[in-house]
């Protein structure tokens, strides 16, 4: 296991909500996405696969030239590829910016 | 909005969502409040110092909220993060939550409790911890089915095995889908410790014809065998309150004993081979 941390000037956008989503499952990854604290977004990332730290570096840095927002992320990683990563990461940018968001199992499956 | 459609589907599986998504439907729409949710950050401190990797909410989603308009409690277990396996801090939320809602009970409070089971049991990094959390659930089943119906849910991919499989036990009622498996040693186990002429573990046909929820049920050792489909186990999780039943299962000692008799071979003379 690896920790890493990356951080870079906040930007514009601050999300409206914190979200949490995906799992700590094979090949998979949970994100825990917040409003940044102060001038800086940052990312925190516990990987189960050592080594990564430029891919990672890539993917986060990918991540914020196409979203100018002000946040604070934990991301616990099990193995996941970068593709995953970044659809992961867009998966919570969607629901962090989303006013009350939605439940993602809807109310339709009550009897 | 940027809810995957497919999830609105009336029809969605239950095996295919996650523990908290499981947990909001069988809630009553907009009454899901989780306790000690993710960013409460109340993970495990067992693992990280042996090399895996955490999660937020260690496996284990506890939801308050109605069912039927009646107040409940859901735990539900994550079965894709380290096999739905139960440790110190999961085991202490899924038991802390069983005897919160004994303490109400006993006040003349009820609230309804289901357990949403899809573990391989035991975490074996965690190891005596697992077990006495695991010890402490089976103790508030027990005296919890005494106020209100403990319901139990297989519907998972792990199924439900070990101490947890003995918890399934103790629910006053259990619901099965034929996704699920109910056992007490899981296949793979049984394969490691007794050898593959014992037991195949990739043999899934044989192991869904002896533990699988179908097979349970018709051993009598699940109430209810319902299609892997959200809005049904919904329904038969309303439709088991609202019956009130009785007892449990794990009471019925004399018909357990009557069809063990049953099923039993008259001993050969020298014994097996």
């Amino acid at each position: 296991m690896e920790t890493l941390e990356f951080s870079c000037p906040a930007g514009a956008r601050k999300p409206l909500q914190r979200v949490h989503v995906g799992v700590v499952a094979s090949g998979n990854l949970e994100v825990l996405m917040e409003p940044a604290v102060g001038i800086v977004s940052q990312v925190v990332v516990r990987t189960s696969a050592n080594g990564f730290g430029e891919r990672w570096r890539a993917v986060i840095d990918r991540f914020f030239a196409r979203h100018d927002v002000a946040v604070s992320v934990a991301i616990n990683d099990f193995g996941a590829t970068p593709p995953t990563v970044l659809l992961r990461l867009e998966q919570a940018i969607e629901e962090a910016f989303v006013i009350g968001r939605a439940p993602v199992c809807p109310p339709t499956l009550r009897p | 909005m940027t809810i995957p459609t497919l999830l609105h589907s009336t029809a969605a599986c239950f095996s295919e969502l996650d523990a908290r998504e499981r947990a909001r439907a069988l809630l009553d729409a907009g009454s899901f409040r989780e306790l000690l949710d993710p960013f409460q950050r109340v993970e495990s401190p067992h693992l990280p110092p042996q090399g895996i990797v955490p999660q937020s909410d260690d496996g284990v989603v506890v939801a308050r909220g109605l069912i039927d308009g009646q107040q409940a409690v859901v735990l539900s277990i994550e079965g894709n993060y380290q096999g739905g396996s139960i440790g110190e801090v999961n085991g202490a939320k899924i038991a802390g939550a069983l005897e919160l809602a004994l303490r109400d009970a006993r006040r003349g409070r009820i609230i309804r409790p289901v357990l949403v089971l899809d573990t391989g049991g035991i975490r074996l990094q965690e190891a005596n911890l697992g077990i006495l959390s695991i010890s402490e659930m089976h103790a508030a089943i027990v005296e919890l089915r005494e106020f209100v119906p403990v319901v139990g849910i297989v519907a998972g991919r792990i199924g439900c095995f070990g101490g947890m499989g003995i918890a399934a036990g103790l629910c006053s009622v259990l619901i099965g889908s034929e996704i699920g498996r109910l056992g007490l040693n899981g296949p793979e186990v049984i394969e490691q410790e007794a050898g593959i002429a014992e037991l195949d573990a990739r043999d899934r046909a044989r192991i869904w014809a002896t533990i699988g929820c179908r097979r349970r049920y018709e051993q009598g050792d699940l109430d209810c065998l319902v299609a892997d489909d959200a809005a049904t186990i919904v329904r038969s999780v309303c439709e088991t309150f609202a019956e009130k039943p009785g007892g449990a299962r794990s009471r019925a000692v004399a018909e357990r004993r009557r069809r063990i008799d049953e099923y039993s071979l008259p001993a050969a003379a020298g014994g097996p081979q």
